[in-house]
C-alpha cells in the first residue's frame, strides 16, 4: 500500500467517526419518532398539543399535553427571570470588577458549581426550600412553581455566568480604552461599551440557559409538584414535560398509547431544545460574522 | 453643561451599579456554597466506612451504598470508554482534516444540537433503540451507551480546543521534514494536546456520574440483591438511589440521614472529579512551554 | 510664560511591577503647540504619553512617582478624578478603534455621558466635529450605519472627530498614522497642522520624517529617559546629544 493511498484511507476512517454525531442526532429523531407516531393514530396533533386534560391512565385516557407544555415555559420563563441577570452581573463582576485574585478563584468557582448533578439540586429544594416556604407562605405544599423556578435558576446561573464571562473577556481592550479616553466612568464604560460589544455571546449564554432549564428533567420532577393542569398562582404545582415522561415512563407499560404518548412527549421537547440551540448558533455567528455592525 | 451636578449623578450611578454588580456574586456565591455547606453538614454524619462499603440491608433504610457506587462507576467508565474515541477522533477531523465547507458546517451544528439534547430524551433514546430495538434489556451496556453518547459533545468540544491550542510551527515543523500527515498528527499533535483532552474527558466523566434522567429506563435498579455479574445486568447508582429514597422509599423521613449521606458522596465525588480537571488545566496552561 | 505651558511633568517615575519604564522625566508642553515624542520601541514615549490623561491607571500592577501637572493642578493628586482629567485630554490610539455603533453615535458617545441629550444640539455638535476632522463630507449621508464599515483611515479620522466632539483642551495622539496608508496618513497630518490653532497636541510616532514634518518641538526618548527635547527643527539639524543624532540619521533604532 502506498503511503498516499494509506493516508487517504486514514483521512476517510476519521472522516466517518465525525459523523457519528449526525448519525446519533438522526437515530435519535428516528427512534422518538418510531416509538411516539403511534400516538397520533389516536389523538391528533392538535388535540394533542392542546389538549387541556392529561388523564394518560384514565378510561378512557386523555392525552392532551398543553399543561404540561405550558408547566416547562411557565418555570423555564421564571427561571430565566432570576437566573439572566443574576448570571449576567455575577459575569460582569468576575471580569470587569473583581480584583484579580479573586477573579481567579471565582472563575473555576463558578466552573465547579456548574457540575453539581441536578439530582442534587433537586433533592435540596424537596427537603429544604420545599418546607420553608410552605411554612413561611402557608401553603398546602411546598412543592410548586417558584420552589422548581429558584432551583432551576440556581442550575442555569452558573452556565450563564460562565459563558458570559468568556464573552465579555474577549471584548478588544481598544473598545474600554477608547470609552475611557473620552470620559467615560467605568460602568458607563461597560454597560454602553462592554456589554453591548458582548451582547452576542450573552444572549447566546442566555439561550443555552434557558435551552438547559426546559429540558432539565430531575429538578422539576421532584420539586415542580406534578399537578398536570394550568396553574392560577406562583405557588401553584405544575408538570413540566421531562418531569412527566421520567415519572411515567416506569409505569407505563411497554408500547402501550400512554407509552407512545410519552415517546410524543419527547419529540416536542426535543424540537423546542432544538429551536433554542439553532437560535443560540444562529446568534453567535451571525454576529461575529458582521462585527457586529449595528447596535 | 451643568457639570458638576452631573458629575455627581454619575458617580452615584456609579455606585449604584457596582453595588449591584457585587450583591449578584455575593448571592450567588452564597446561595450555592450555603447549599453545599448544608449538604455537607447534614450528610457527614451518616458516612462511614460500613456506609461506603456495604450493601443496603432492611430493605434500604438501614446499611450502606455500595452497590451504588460501584455502578456509578461502572456506568461511568463504560461511558468514557465509548466517549473518548469517538470524540477524539472526531476532534482530529474537525480541526486538522477538514477544510471549512457547508459538511463541515453541518457536522458541527449536528454536535452543538447534540449538546443541546435534553438528558431526559437521551433516556427515551436509550430506551427506544438500546433497550427495546438492540433488546439489550436495562442494563450496565445500555446505561454505559446512552451516558457515553450523552458526553461525547462535551469531549469533542475539550479535544477540539487542545487541538487548536497546538500551534502551527509544530504541524509545519514537522511536515517540512517530509512527515506524513498521520504520523504528524500521531507523533506531534496529539502528544501535544493530550493533557488538554484529558482535562476535557474528566469533565465529561464528571457529568456523566451525576445523570439521572439517562439511567432511569435504560440501566438503573430500585435495588439488586447481588452485585452485578456482566455488562447485561442491571445495577443501582448514585444519582437514582438518591431519587429514589427521597421520593418513592417506603421510610422517606426514616432514611433522612442515609439520603444526606448519598447525597453527599455523590456531591463529592463530581466535584473533586471536576476539581481534579481544573487543576490539571491550569496547571498546564500555566506551564505550557509555547 | 508661565501661562502657555498647559502640561508640565516634574520628575516622573514610572514602574510596571517591577520594571521602571520612565526615570526621571521633567517636560513642559506648550499650548497650541504640536510636540511629537519620538524614539526607538520601547523607549517609554507611548508610556509616558499615556499617563498624561491616567490611561496608564487601567494597566494592573503599575505605579507613578513625581508630578504631572495640568493647568498648575497635580493629575496624580488623589483628590483627582481621572474621569474629569480624560474628558479635558483626550487621545487618539495608533489601531483605529470605533465602537461597533453607528457614526453618529460614537461621535456622540462622549458628550451624551456628559450630560448632552438634547439631539438638536448633537447634531450640531456631530457636524462640527466631522469637520474639523474633514470626514463630514464622506459620511454626511451615512451617519445611522455602522463604523466598522468606514476604511482604516476613515475610522482614524472618526476617532480623532469623536476626541474633538468632546471640546478637549489637549489631543494626545499614540502614533495615529502606524496602521494607515500613505494618503490616509498624509490626510492626517494636514488635519493635525489645522487642529494645533484650537488644540495643544502631543504626538508619539516613530515616524522620523512625520514628526519632522508636522511638530513645533520634539523630545527624544531613549531607554526610558528623556535624552533632548528642544524645538524641532534644532533637533534635526543640529541636535546636542549623540545619541539623538545617531538616531535620526538611521545609526540605530
Amino acid at each position: 500500500m502506498t503511503r498516499r493511498l494509506k493516508e487517504i484511507i486514514i483521512k476517510r476512517i476519521f472522516f466517518l467517526f465525525a459523523c457519528v454525531s449526525i448519525l446519533i442526532l438522526g437515530l435519535i429523531v428516528t427512534f422518538l419518532f418510531r416509538e411516539g407516531i403511534p400516538i397520533f393514530r389516536i389523538v391528533s396533533v392538535p388535540d394533542f398539543l392542546l389538549g387541556g386534560e392529561w388523564y394518560p391512565t384514565f378510561d378512557p385516557p386523555a392525552f392532551g399535553i398543553w399543561p404540561l407544555i405550558v408547566g416547562s415555559f411557565i418555570v423555564t420563563f421564571f427561571s430565566t427571570l432570576i437566573a439572566v441577570p443574576l448570571g449576567v452581573l455575577s459575569a460582569v463582576y468576575i471580569s470587569e470588577v473583581a480584583p484579580r485574585p479573586l477573579k481567579e478563584v471565582l472563575k473555576p468557582l463558578i466552573e465547579l458549581l456548574a457540575g453539581i448533578p441536578s439530582v442534587v439540586l433537586g433533592f435540596f429544594g424537596m427537603v429544604v426550600l420545599a418546607p420553608w416556604l410552605q411554612d413561611t407562605f402557608d401553603l398546602p405544599t411546598g412543592l410548586n412553581i417558584v420552589n422548581a423556578s429558584l432551583m432551576l435558576a440556581l442550575m442555569a446561573i452558573p452556565t450563564i455566568s460562565s459563558i458570559a464571562e468568556d464573552a465579555l473577556y474577549t471584548v478588544p481592550r481598544e473598545f474600554k480604552e477608547a470609552s475611557y479616553a473620552l470620559g467615560a466612568t467605568k460602568s458607563e464604560t461597560i454597560l454602553k461599551v462592554i456589554i453591548p460589544s458582548a451582547l452576542s455571546g450573552i444572549s447566546t449564554a442566555v439561550i443555552l440557559g434557558m435551552a438547559r432549564a426546559i429540558g432539565e428533567t430531575m429538578v422539576v420532577l421532584m420539586v415542580a409538584g406534578g399537578a398536570a393542569a394550568i396553574p392560577e398562582s406562583l405557588f401553584d404545582s405544575v408538570r413540566p414535560m421531562p418531569a412527566s415522561i421520567a415519572a411515567e415512563m416506569g409505569e407505563a407499560p411497554f408500547r402501550s398509547e400512554h407509552y407512545h404518548a410519552l415517546f410524543a412527549t419527547g419529540i416536542v421537547l426535543f424540537l423546542l431544545t432544538l429551536a433554542f440551540n439553532l437560535i443560540a448558533d444562529y446568534v453567535s455567528h451571525k454576529f461575529k460574522e458582521v462585527g457586529s455592525g449595528t447596535l | 453643561m451643568a457639570l458638576q451636578s452631573s458629575m455627581r449623578w454619575r458617580y452615584l450611578k456609579e455606585g449604584f451599579f457596582f453595588g449591584l454588580v457585587r450583591l449578584s456574586a455575593f448571592v450567588i456565591t452564597a446561595a450555592l456554597g450555603g447549599l453545599l455547606f448544608y449538604i455537607f453538614f447534614n450528610g457527614l454524619g451518616a458516612i462511614s466506612w460500613g456506609f461506603l462499603t456495604l450493601p443496603p440491608t432492611d430493605s434500604m433504610t438501614k446499611g450502606g451504598i455500595m452497590p451504588a457506587i460501584l455502578g456509578t462507576v461502572y456506568l461511568t467508565l463504560g461511558a468514557i470508554a465509548i466517549a473518548l474515541p469517538l470524540g477524539i477522533t472526531s476532534a482530529i477531523y474537525l480541526t486538522e482534516y477538514a477544510r471549512q465547507g457547508p459538511l463541515v458546517r453541518v457536522i458541527r451544528i449536528g454536535v452543538n444540537c447534540l449538546a443541546g439534547v435534553p438528558s431526559i430524551v437521551f433516556g427515551l433514546f436509550g430506551l427506544g433503540l438500546f433497550v427495546v430495538f438492540l433488546q439489550f434489556g436495562s442494563c450496565i451496556l445500555s446505561g454505559a451507551l446512552t451516558l457515553g453518547i450523552l458526553i461525547l459533545p462535551t469531549i469533542i468540544g475539550a479535544s477540539e480546543e487542545a487541538l487548536k491550542g497546538v500551534p502551527q510551527t509544530f504541524r509545519e515543523a514537522s511536515l517540512a521534514l517530509g512527515v506524513s500527515k498521520w504520523q504528524t498528527i500521531y507523533r506531534i499533535v496529539l502528544p501535544s494536546a493530550m493533557p488538554g483532552i484529558l482535562t476535557g474527558s474528566i469533565l465529561g466523566i464528571g457529568r456523566a456520574a451525576g445523570e439521572t434522567a439517562p439511567i432511569m429506563f435504560t440501566a438503573a435498579a430500585f435495588f439488586t440483591a447481588k452485585l452485578p455479574s456482566s455488562i447485561f445486568d442491571e445495577v443501582m447508582a448514585l444519582p437514582f438511589h438518591i431519587y429514589v429514597l427521597a421520593t418513592a422509599g417506603t421510610h422517606i423521613e426514616a432514611t433522612r440521614p442515609i439520603q444526606f449521606g448519598t447525597v453527599l458522596v455523590l456531591v463529592g465525588l463530581v466535584l473533586v472529579v471536576d476539581l481534579v480537571a481544573i487543576i490539571i488545566r491550569s496547571t498546564i496552561r500555566k506551564r505550557k512551554r509555547w | 510664560m508661565e501661562d502657555n505651558r498647559v502640561i508640565k511633568t516634574k520628575d516622573v517615575n514610572f514602574y510596571y511591577g517591577k520594571f521602571r519604564a520612565l526615570t526621571d522625566i521633567s517636560m513642559d508642553f506648550e499650548k497650541n503647540r504640536v510636540t511629537a515624542l519620538i524614539g526607538p520601541s520601547g523607549c517609554g514615549k507611548s508610556t509616558l504619553l499615556r499617563l498624561l490623561n491616567r490611561m496608564n491607571d487601567l494597566i494592573d500592577g503599575t505605579r507613578v512617582e513625581g508630578e504631572v501637572l495640568f493647568e498648575g493642578k497635580n493629575i496624580y493628586d488623589p483628590e483627582v478624578d481621572p474621569v474629569e482629567i480624560r474628558r479635558r485630554i483626550g487621545m487618539v490610539f495608533q489601531k483605529p478603534n470605533p465602537f461597533p455603533k453607528s457614526i453618529f453615535s460614537n461621535i456622540t458617545y462622549g458628550p451624551r455621558l456628559a450630560g448632552l441629550s438634547d439631539r438638536v444640539e448633537l447634531e450640531a455638535l456631530a457636524e462640527q466635529s466631522l469637520k474639523q476632522a474633514v470626514l463630514w463630507d464622506e459620511v454626511k449621508d451615512i451617519l445611522g450605519q455602522s463604523a466598522m464599515m468606514l476604511s482604516g483611515g476613515q475610522q482614524q479620522r472618526l476617532c480623532i472627530a469623536r476626541a474633538l466632539a468632546m471640546k478637549p483642551d489637549v489631543l494626545l495622539m499614540d502614533e495615529p498614522t502606524s496602521a494607515l496608508d500613505p494618503i490616509s496618513t498624509a490626510k492626517i497630518e494636514e488635519l493635525i497642522q489645522d487642529l494645533k490653532r484650537q488644540y495643544t497636541i502631543i504626538i508619539v510616532t516613530h515616524n522620523m520624517q512625520q514628526a519632522a514634518r508636522i511638530s513645533d518641538k520634539t523630545g527624544f526618548f531613549y531607554i526610558g529617559k528623556l535624552i533632548e527635547y528642544s524645538a524641532t527643527e534644532k533637533i534635526f539639524t543640529r541636535p546636542d546629544v549623540k545619541q539623538t543624532e545617531d538616531y535620526i540619521t538611521g545609526r540605530f533604532g
